[in-house]
Order: C-alpha cells, then structure tokens, then sequence
C-alpha cells in the first residue's frame, strides 16, 4: 500500500483524525446505553437501541476507509438490514403489548420477574 | 475547514442524539433521532462512505424513523384519563415512570473510558499507509455478489421472515381486537 495519488476523497478522509471517529461513535454508544438505562418508554429504548447501531456502523465504517478495504462497509451493510427487520418486529412487538396493557412503560412488565 | 465540518456533524449528531433522552414528549424524540440519524450519515460521506450515507438516508430516515412514528401515533392514548392540569393538554404526552440517573450515568461513563482507552490502545500500523481511494459502489457491489454471496441470501431470507412476523402478529392483534 503505496500512500494515495487521488484527490478528492482521500485527502477528505485524510484531514480529519481517527481518534475523532473514536470519540464520536463511543460517544453515541454511550448515549445510547444512558438511554436504555433510564427511560421507561419503550419506543425510546427502541430508538436508543438505533442510536447504538448506528455508532457501532460508524466505527465500522471509519476503520474500513481508515484502511481503504470495503469489507468493514459490506458489514454495515449486513447491519442495516438486521435492524430493519428488527424494527419492523420489534414495533410489532410494542404495538401488541399496548394493545394487551394499555401502556408501553417497561417498569409494567413484571409478569416474568422471578 | 474540512474539520469544522465534522465537528458541526459530530456536534448535530451528539446534540440529536442527547435531545433522544432528554425531551419528554415521544414525538419530539422521534424527529431528533431524525436529525442524529442525518447527522451520522454526514459523518459517513465525510469517511468517504458514499453508498452507506444514500443507504442510511434511504433505510433509516425514510424506514425506520416513519416505522418509529408509527409507533409513536399507534400506542398514543387518545383519552388520557390520567393526566390532569397542563401536562394533559401537551399532544403525545405519554406518562412513563422516572428512574435513577446516578448509576447509569455511572456506568456509562465507566463504560466510555474503558471503550475508548481500549479502542484507541490498539496499534493498527497499516493505518499510517492509505491505498487509493475507488469508489464504495463498484467494489461493495462485487464482493457483495462474489465474496458474501451466502450472507446477502441469508439477509434476504431474514428479511422475509421479520416482514411475515410483524404482519401476523399485527394482523393476530386486529383478530383478538374483533372477536
């Protein structure tokens, strides 16, 4: 790997650090997690879980242009699609449980606790 | 210049992503995960990821978020019975109980120090070397069809799968619903 002739978006790349990726996508999978610990309302843990993917797809990503090899991108995309069908089961999900209970607050469903 | 833009995007990102937990209104949520969702995929385009920001833009702005809304509209209660003084009057005011903030802040940022020291302890020497850059599209598309060829069709069964699921299970609560 010989250093890079081209011009536009190498040396984009190029300017800006690694270690600011890092900060931002740990960040972001941070916030997610303060998230799914404390809110109660399930459609916003389920949208903290997006948030959580979504930093794992950018670290992904970062390393794999990091090293110009695309796999890390293929497997972003293989986690795109996951969470899609995730979603659409998971808020199928949500959607029966406020049909039985009336409510989406998680602190309701006790039923299972031991 | 090139850094201000991504600080801007990663400040619209974190910002977006921060207002996710800290409104109280579902709705208002929902459209600030919109903006942290942009917000990634700025990111992308700026990690020279082009065909992954389209995707992002395409399956999560346009899939998912309107999924979430969805969400949001179906499970909102029409007759908040509940609620009374100001707070009833807000639309999609959806009461959920409080938690703690003191251990989950606690463990998060336990959890950012050891993630972050342990990612950025890796040495990775290849990263001090960038071969040229082609294009996302072509390449994702050929290792897409030769190299992950098993993992493209298995996600499309999944896909399949997950979309059948949430049919019969939505369509299973119309039939209890009805009887």
């Amino acid at each position: 790997m010989q250093p890079t002739q081209q011009v536009s978006i190498p040396e984009l790349i190029q300017q800006v650090p690694l270690n600011y990726y890092l900060i931002v996508s740990t960040a972001l999978f941070v916030i997610g997690i303060i998230g799914v610990l404390t809110r109660r309302n399930a459609i916003i843990i389920f949208m903290s879980i997006e948030l959580m993917l979504n930093a794992v797809n950018l670290l992904l990503i970062a390393f794999s242009s990091y090293r110009s090899d695309s796999a890390g991108q293929v497997f972003v995309f293989f986690i795109m699609a996951v969470a899609a069908a995730e979603v659409a089961v998971g808020l199928a999900i949500i959607v029966m449980i406020y049909r039985n209970i009336r409510s989406i607050d998680v602190g309701l469903l006790n039923k299972l606790k031991w | 210049m090139l850094n201000l833009i991504f600080y801007a995007f990663a400040a619209l990102t974190l910002g977006g992503s921060l207002a996710v937990l800290i409104t109280r209104n579902v709705m208002y949520s929902a459209f600030f995960l919109l903006l942290s969702l942009i917000g990634v995929a700025a990111l992308f385009v700026l990690a020279s990821a082009d065909l992954l920001a389209v995707a992002q833009v395409m399956i999560y702005v346009g899939g998912v978020l309107v999924l979430v809304i969805f969400g949001v509209m179906l499970t909102h209660k029409p007759k908040p019975e509940t609620t009374t003084g100001p707070q009833a009057a807000r639309p999609n005011y959806i009461l959920t109980q409080h938690r703690a903030w003191l251990w989950p802040l606690l463990v998060a940022a336990g959890l950012f120090t050891a993630f972050y020291s342990l990612i950025s302890r890796i040495h990775f020497s290849l990263f001090e070397h960038r071969a040229p850059f082609q294009t996302s599209v072509d390449t994702i598309g050929k290792q897409l069809m030769t190299e992950y060829i098993i993992p493209f069709e298995i996600a499309g069964i999944l896909l399949l799968a997950a979309l059948v699921g949430a049919t019969y299970l939505s369509s299973q609560g119309d039939r209890t619903n009805n009887q």
